[in-house]
């Protein structure tokens, strides 16, 4: 491996400390991402969507049979 | 003019009258500079020279812990929405209750700071220049915490969430006060540079944290 | 294709641009980040006086281009938000600020852990140290800002406020740091960036920089965009809570 010098622990350890912080803020921000595209996907599958509330009544029926076997 | 004055006036009575608001803050500042030599040890060398430091920040949390008072009676009981439908500018409400808190809060803090600095060694030729500082310092701390007020009106713990908010921003304030009673206390050089950067920063604060103060509060309205 | 700041100010097509641009911009922060990361360690030259530390450098100031930066993009979408009302600005300035702190955080873990070394203290305040110090608790205040108000609009603009009313005061307290600084300190100067920076120390220098910055614009646009699908889910939920309670 490549020699760091006397001091290598602290430099191994700046490196992993940005790489750990770094790491965990884009993985907070990846799965909360990814949670909210699945939370709006499954609404959308039960036919809730933005322009519900204007076709809720005509609408009632079919929305509620898409769901059923 | 006279419309802002008797804002002021009903202000400040009102916070003499609100039993034991003063009081309590003084009382707060006491207690957190007679507990520190049990902290720091009672060797008055170390004390002496940590003295400026300590009656500083000590003042400032005493007068955060008071600064969520600035607008929220008024707030409560629905005054607020009064004066901000007034005739006054909200800029101009906002600069007079903080310019309450600082008479009602600030100004105490400041006449106790001696004997409390007497309790930390504080050398006592220093004292006058003690309080001068504090005295022209503190409209910036008071301003300021208008703003955190402003920000944090109604929130829960709006207390520590103000001192979060504001407390970075006294940087300056802490810096330049105690660097002047430093300067007395130990020298080397002159207090009189960071006593006119005091000032400098209190004009500004009195000017632009009403701004700021007034654009938070309609915030909390529309 | 020209686009500027109103074209994206629609929601949802600001939802299709973050969907075509994060992919590729993931490849490409990857690719600079490993480009700079070899040439940090294999390719950059040791400093005669500070030895092999001085490859924390290339975490540490790109982090601080970034830190500083993002507080930028913040202020400047507060005043998107307060003055020309930027459909999105709240959004990004509410989603920049964590990355911010997380940057942040970096310089001063870093700072530290290079101090060590140097000059035996996990710690010092010298002037570039406590302003980053400053600029962290800026930032933990505007995240506290926008977690403690319930609605987003007030929390847009209250948080706003405070951004502009840091911004102003930041290059004072700059200021006053810088004076403490020099009244209190030592005979000899510590430079945390060393005394000089030989030129063969800068291409992995910029390179990182490149990395990183591509690193958190991916980042704020992931976030962003998950931010907005979350504002139509709380909508949408109480759609449907409001269709239950009426079928």
């Amino acid at each position: 491996m490549l020699g760091l010098g006397p001091h290598a622990s602290f430099i191994i350890g700046a490196y992993a400390a940005a790489f750990f912080a770094l790491g965990a803020l884009a993985v907070a921000i990846v799965l909360d991402d990814r949670k909210q595209r699945r939370l709006l996907a499954d609404l959308e599958r039960r036919g809730i969507t933005r322009r519900s509330a204007a076709k809720r009544r005509p609408a009632a029926a079919p929305t509620v049979t898409r769901t059923a076997p | 003019m006279t419309a802002a004055l008797a804002l002021l006036r009903r202000d400040i009575a009102l916070a003499f009258r609100e039993g034991g608001a003063i009081g309590v803050a003084l009382g707060f500042y006491l207690v957190v500079v007679a507990i520190a030599p049990f902290g720091l040890g009672p060797d008055l060398n170390l004390l002496g020279r940590v003295a400026p430091g300590l009656l500083w920040i000590a003042l400032l949390l005493a007068a955060l812990l008071s600064a969520d008072r600035i607008f929220h009676n008024d707030y409560e009981d629905g005054s607020l929405d009064i004066l901000t439908m007034g005739p006054l500018p909200l800029a101009v409400v906002a600069a007079s209750k903080s310019l309450a808190h600082w008479v009602t809060t600030c100004v105490p803090l400041a006449l106790l700071a001696p004997v409390l600095g007497l309790l930390l060694n504080l050398p006592i030729d220093t004292i006058p220049l003690l309080v001068l500082a504090m005295l022209v310092g503190t409209p910036a701390v008071s301003f300021i915490a208008g703003i955190g007020a402003s920000l944090t009106l109604g929130l829960r713990r709006s207390g520590l969430l103000l001192a979060l908010l504001v407390l970075p921003l006294y940087v300056p304030v802490l810096i330049f006060g105690v660097s002047t009673i430093s300067a007395a206390v130990t020298g080397p050089g002159s207090p009189w540079p960071p006593f006119l950067m005091l000032c400098a920063i209190s004009l500004a604060s009195m000017v632009l944290a009403p701004l700021a103060a007034a654009a938070a509060l309609r915030t909390s309205f529309s | 294709m020209t686009f500027s700041l109103n074209t994206l100010a629609n929601p949802s097509r600001f939802l299709s641009f973050a969907g075509a641009v994060i992919p590729w911009l993931t490849a490409l922060t990857v690719i600079l980040l490993a480009i700079g990361l070899y040439q940090a360690f294999f390719v950059a030259p040791v400093d005669y006086q500070q030895g092999d530390t001085v490859r924390i450098m290339y975490i540490h100031v790109p982090a601080a281009w970034v830190g500083m930066g993002c507080y930028a993009l913040i202020a400047i979408a507060a005043l998107g938000t307060l003055i020309w009302r930027h459909p999105l600005a709240d959004v990004a300035a509410k989603t920049a600020a964590p990355i911010g702190a997380a940057f942040t955080l970096v310089i001063l873990v870093t700072g530290s852990l290079w101090g060590k070394p140097m000059w035996g203290t996990y710690w010092v305040w010298d002037a570039r140290l406590t302003s980053l110090l400053v600029l962290f608790l800026l930032y933990l205040g505007l995240i506290a800002l926008w977690q403690s108000i319930e609605d987003p609009g007030r929390a847009g603009r209250a948080a706003a406020i405070l951004a502009l009313v840091g911004a102003i005061n930041l290059p004072i307290i700059k200021f006053s740091v810088d004076w403490w600084n020099t009244l209190h300190q030592p005979a000899s100067v510590f430079r945390i960036d060393g005394p000089t920076i030989d030129p063969s120390l800068l291409t992995p220098l910029f390179v990182m920089g490149a990395a990183f910055f591509a690193l958190f614009i991916l980042l704020h646009l992931i976030a962003m965009r998950a931010e907005i699908l979350r504002r139509r889910v709380r909508v949408l939920q109480q759609t449907q809570v409001a269709q239950a309670a009426l079928s």
